[in-house]
């Protein structure tokens, strides 16, 4: 947990972004304990209050429960919910932004395509 | 715990301290107090912790006036910015006073936080420096344990990472012994995230008391194409505004936006937004 927060939108989103991330990557598996709040607020140097709101943000979405007594987990269909969430996003998000400098740069088509290709080829 | 203040003002000869504060705090939550030099946050600190009688208006905690009322100071732990404790004692002897004085004094934490601070028992207050003077304001803060335990700039000489030690304890104290805090601060970067509450005074008076989470949602920074900007801000209120090589940037306080093509709507800091909130325009030459 290297990441530092930022101003620029409210804590308990970027609190629950970052459990949604790790649960994408695979750094909390389904079924698996996730810090409690006060783990989070000792952190980030944060309102546990703050903590509690991020996490019941994902408790809502069906990403994160609670057992009673024990802590909170990460449900089954977490990392199905999760992508299917950032995949209706990725549009405005990530292609928007990047179509745009294309077009400030004045990028031709066929020059973004091929390396967006290339790229494709070199993740493999 | 409870605080309520109604219509309470204080008059310092022909200044006015106070001026019609009407404020209640409530429950176990760390408080942010801010304000401008001047707005009034020390004066309330003093009159809640009993130190003088406010000219008018009332103050109670948990229904009594906190002004000559046993009860309710050994409740309160005020940590004010200097002159907490008096020069000829030794640390100790300061350490020894203050349990008996605290009904929920934790010795075994005040031992463990000397160490931390690097303060030895037998030093005279006297001899400290300033940042050692903070440290013991802390410690007794911290130690204390009181139901409302309120700092007042608790930092002066404090370095950066002793600050951000006094963080870290204070959030542990509150986890281990979730109570009411107050802290008046004006670096408000360092420690905003902490805070689940705000209260900012202004002149006397109370500008606003919101939660965090509220405070958040309540502003909004667009910027864009300064003609884009400028359609969407027509009317609303607008706390402050910048333009630069056709880009504008303005903050918007208690108003919703669309959002529209061209326009970026983000968040900006607490202490930005507190700064925006009381600052006074420069008047043009």
């Amino acid at each position: 947990m290297t990441d530092r927060l930022r101003d620029d939108r409210p804590i308990f989103q970027q609190i629950a972004e970052f459990i949604e991330t790790s649960i994408v990557s695979g750094d909390l598996e389904k079924e698996e304990q996730i810090p409690s709040t006060n783990e989070f607020a000792k952190h980030y140097q944060i309102n546990p209050a703050t903590a509690a709101k991020g996490i019941n943000l994902l408790v809502d979405q069906g990403i994160i429960y609670k057992k009673r007594g024990v802590g909170m987990f990460v449900t089954g269909s977490a990392k199905t919910i999760i992508l299917q969430k950032r995949k209706d996003r990725f549009y405005d998000q990530y292609v928007k932004p990047l179509l745009q400098e294309a077009q400030r740069i004045e990028l031709t088509e066929t020059q973004l395509t091929n390396w967006i290709k290339e790229g494709l080829k070199n993740e493999d | 715990m409870k605080i309520e203040t109604k219509q309470l003002r204080k008059t310092f000869g022909k200044e006015s301290a106070l001026e019609d504060l009407s404020i209640t705090f409530s429950g176990e939550k760390i408080i942010g107090l801010l304000g401008k030099n001047g707005a009034g946050k020390t004066t309330f600190m003093r009159i809640l912790s009993g130190h003088f009688q406010q000219t008018s208006g009332t103050i109670a905690v948990n229904e009594q006036s906190p002004f000559n009322h046993s009860d309710v100071s050994k409740n309160i732990c005020f940590i004010q910015e200097s002159n907490n404790f008096y020069g000829k004692f030794r640390i100790d002897e300061v350490l020894q006073i203050a349990e008996v004085f605290y009904p929920n004094w934790d010795k075994d934490q005040a031992e463990h936080l000397l160490k931390v601070f690097k303060l030895k028992r037998k030093q005279k207050v006297k001899a400290l420096s300033k940042g050692m003077l903070s440290a013991l304001g802390i410690i007794v803060g911290l130690a204390s344990n009181a139901p409302i335990t309120i700092f007042d700039e608790p930092y002066i000489g404090l370095d950066a990472s002793n600050r951000s030690l006094f963080y870290d304890l204070l959030l542990q104290s509150y986890q281990d012994n979730p109570r009411m805090f107050i802290l008046s601060t004006h670096l408000i970067d360092e420690i905003s995230k902490l805070f689940e509450e705000v209260a900012i005074l202004h002149e006397g008076k109370l500008l606003l008391h919101e939660t965090t989470a509220e405070l958040a949602e309540n502003h909004l920074l667009v910027s864009g194409e300064t003609s884009v900007v400028d359609q969407a801000i027509k009317n609303k209120n607008v706390i402050h505004q910048t333009s630069m090589l056709g880009k504008k940037k303005a903050v918007l306080f208690g108003e919703q936006l669309a959002t529209t093509d061209g326009l970026e709507v983000s968040k900006i800091g607490l202490q930005d937004l507190v700064i925006y909130l009381t600052k006074e325009e420069v008047d043009s030459l």
